[in-house]
């Protein structure tokens, strides 16, 4: 796929990769082998049919192709950009024993543009059930969520925080991995689903999870509000100014538009040059921002060599070319401050691979009287996040000993009716991931309510009696409609 | 929820206290059913705007409205003097946020408001009033014309200190004159809670240390989203790091770094410069354009 020069994007806020052109898109679908055991689906969080949807690129019928997308994935614009693929579909795929694997990530992002610049959307025939949803929080888990609720009938309101929906779609990823207009294109589909959104809703607060079960009528709950309490490095000069967390870096550049300062009113510095600390997704986006926000010389700063870097291979490859210097193997040990309260460089140790530790990577170790202290202004920190306080302040539900909401296997918490998903359940983890939860936890719901499952309808002739799946069991509604 | 009961954030009712200090009442009946003293709102004055941190003044369940005492010092509150008439409504305003200030069982406490902090502490003053205890509240200003509330306060305090720069008014000095001689004729005093600027705050605090009596501050630092997750307002609170937004706003004034806060309050002290100059360069031209307007329609 073609992509901008890493010169030219480096200045500009624009998508790197540019989309496929058809002939592209038909040329990578004849690569599928259909083969039979089809172990990209298998891969998928979500299970898309996935060499459907390609055979259907080549046969040039894209709105089959889309058809087959969105029976599974309501948002394939976003999954095609920002799914790991390499560690799902493509990463199992066939072809990619021998050959480079099926470019699966871009066929569904290819699928997903031509159907928002088409205006293609698929409304199913939905019956209304009078069950009240209340998603709480519009990330990607809880859009997932409402999208089948939804589509099963239900009255979905989802609540959000923020003045705008997306969550970390919006707040978190950058325009040029994943543009504010395709988020806006998804969400407006769902909102045709019937979906209403209630921004500047800070649930927990405004009302709480009990009060929507027991005073606003909701039938169910679904709580996808993220991790997103940023972990500082509890190093000295912390609080030093210019030291920042990725989300703030990110939040004030992408959500508050400080790219346009002062035509918008949040302003985000950047300085001449930025270390960032963390070696994942979010550092990787928090570097390429910088650049864009205009910094001469940008930093990673990670302790672990980078094999162990959990950011994907592709972003590391894109920071790389945009001029991002990466220093391996390299652990802050403190902040320098210039005397009146700002940053002015780092203090750092040499680290050296040790034995593997809990998560299989090798340990990093420091390496004795290697201190070395380097300038800089800005210093971000991405280095991971812990369960966001507001839940466990202002409700009963039960938490793990890490502060994340506690489930069981159906993803029902403590509290009858309520749900949850995403991070606040597992902690930081993908956007698929997230959006996997979002529809587990709708089968779950779905459940509880009695509404019968209309995700998979009448799959085959077989195995289904009047159109009802013989291995569904909620056939009785509780209450009736 | 009732549609109605879903705000547009309506201002309904404004008040001048002065040529820098104003009162917005807002329209938000489900916020005035959550609001307790000492939690704030996030405010957005428009699309373009930057989210910004007011501590609730009050709240009126039965009238359904949000009261916000702000001063015009900044871009933002200067843009919102001039712009936040009644019948406009705000772009965004979310909350209550922040854990509510605990309301404690203390006998006797003194509630310190100073510049900002005079409006917010009013709920507080009121909030110990109703669960029985004896109120002093102390005031600060820099001078007579400047004062607000006075009947407001006077009504939930059992005695009502004013202080100014100035001595037009009350006594003169800072209110750790006040909340001194509060402590002088009151020794059974259990606990003080100061809002007010940092320096404010912190001389309250070093004023109460050597009495040992419980003081409780309300921190106001820079925030972006209010819910945890940018990690801008961090303070320092003893050897720990908390954030503001989500673990305060509410801390133990012997406890906190002020000169931390301060310094990390000064954080965009240039940005904030060149946006105010952006502004008001942009209000002289649309200035000039209405001027010109104006005169080319009386040529007309």
């Amino acid at each position: 796929m073609r992509e901008q020069d890493p010169v030219v994007r480096a200045g500009n806020f624009e998508e790197v990769a540019c989309g496929y052109h058809p002939d592209d898109a038909m040329r990578e679908s004849e690569r599928c082998l259909l083969c039979p055991d089809q172990p990209c689906v298998a891969g998928c969080p979500v299970g898309i049919d996935i060499p459907g949807f390609i055979q259907k690129i080549g046969e040039k019928d894209l709105r089959g192709a889309y058809d087959i997308l969105t029976d599974t994935n309501l948002l394939p614009a976003i999954c095609g950009r920002v799914c790991p693929q390499e560690n799902q579909c493509e990463g199992v795929c066939t072809v990619g024993e021998s050959l480079e694997s099926v470019a699966i990530g871009r066929l569904e992002r290819f699928v997903g543009d031509y159907a928002i610049k088409e205006g293609w959307i698929n409304i199913p025939y939905i019956q209304p059930n009078r069950y009240k949803v209340g998603i709480v929080g519009s990330g990607p888990a809880g859009m997932a969520c409402a999208a089948d609720m939804a589509k099963a009938g239900c009255d979905v309101t989802v609540f959000e925080a923020f003045h705008q929906p997306g969550g970390v779609l919006k707040y978190g990823i950058p325009d040029f991995r994943l543009p504010n207009e395709v988020i806006d294109a998804e969400i407006g589909n769902l909102k045709q689903f019937g979906v209403k959104f209630e921004c500047n809703t800070l649930v927990g607060r405004l009302f709480t999870i009990e009060q929507m079960v027991s005073e606003m009528g909701f039938d169910a709950v679904f709580v996808g509000v993220g991790a997103g309490y940023p972990t500082m490095l509890g190093i000295p000069g912390d609080s030093v100014n210019g030291v920042l967390s990725a989300n703030e870096l990110l939040t004030r550049c992408n959500l508050m538009r400080a790219k346009e300062f002062p035509n918008f009113d949040t302003p985000q510095p950047i300085g001449r040059r930025v270390a960032v600390v963390g070696a994942g997704n979010t550092a990787m986006d928090a570097m390429r921002v910088s650049i864009r926000l205009g910094a001469e010389k940008v930093y990673c700063i990670y302790r672990r060599s980078r094999k162990e870097a959990p950011a994907r291979v592709e972003e590391v490859h894109h920071a790389e070319q945009e001029g991002v210097e990466f220093h391996w193997l390299t652990n802050p040990v403190a902040v320098l401050d210039d005397g009146k309260g700002s940053v002015r460089g780092m203090r750092c140790v040499r680290m050296e691979l040790g034995e593997p530790d809990d998560s299989g990577r090798r340990r990093p170790v420091p390496v004795a009287d290697s201190e070395f202290d380097f300038e800089t202004d800005l210093i971000v920190y991405a280095i991971g996040t812990n369960a966001n306080p507001i839940m466990g302040q202002t409700s009963k539900l039960r938490l793990n000993k890490w502060g994340y909401i506690d489930t069981d296997e159906n993803l029902a918490t403590s509290l009858a009716g309520v749900f949850a998903g995403g991070d606040i359940v597992t902690g930081a983890a993908t956007v698929i991931e997230a959006m996997g939860a979002g529809r587990k936890a709708a089968r779950s719901m779905k459940a509880y309510l009695g509404i019968r499952d209309v995700s998979r309808p009448y799959i085959s002739e077989g195995s289904s009696i009047f159109g009802i799946d013989r291995t569904e069991r909620n056939f009785a509604r509780v209450r009736v409609v | 929820m009732k549609a109605n009961e879903m705000a547009n954030f309506e201002i309904l009712k404004r008040e001048d206290f002065s040529d820098v200090t104003y009162l917005l009442e807002v329209r938000h009946p489900l916020m005035a059913k959550a609001a307790k003293p000492g939690q704030f709102v996030i405010v957005m004055l428009n699309e373009h705007g930057e989210r910004i941190p007011l501590t609730i003044a009050d709240f009126d369940k039965d009238q359904g409205t949000i009261t916000l005492v702000i001063q015009a010092v900044g871009k933002t509150t200067r843009q919102m003097q001039q712009e936040c008439q009644v019948g406009t409504s705000l772009y965004g305003m979310v909350g209550p946020m922040g854990i509510p200030s605990p309301i404690s069982h203390a006998k006797k406490v003194v509630c310190v408001g100073g510049g900002l902090g005079v409006a917010p502490i009013f709920p507080q003053a009121r909030g110990f009033k109703q669960s029985g205890a004896y109120v002093i509240g102390v005031v600060g200003f820099r001078n007579k014309d400047l004062v607000f509330w006075e009947d407001k306060f006077r009504a939930c305090c059992d005695e009502f200190i004013i202080c100014t720069d100035d001595g037009s008014a009350g006594i003169k000095g800072l209110v750790t004159a006040g909340i001194l001689q509060a402590i002088e004729k009151h020794p059974d005093i259990e606990e003080v809670v100061a809002i007010g600027p940092p320096i404010m705050m912190k001389g309250c605090a070093d004023a109460t240390r050597p009495f040992n009596i419980k003081t409780m501050v309300s921190l106001n630092p820079v925030m972006v989203d209010g819910t945890g997750m940018c990690g801008g307002c961090r303070v320092k609170i003893g050897n720990q790091v908390k954030f503001a937004c989500v673990d305060g706003p509410d801390f133990d004034g012997h406890q906190v770094d002020f000169d931390d806060l301060m310094m990390r309050l000064r954080r965009y002290t240039k940005e904030e410069r060149m946006a105010l100059d952006h502004w008001e360069k942009s209000c002289r031209l649309q200035k000039s354009i209405d001027v010109a307007v104006d005169t080319a329609d009386l040529k007309s």
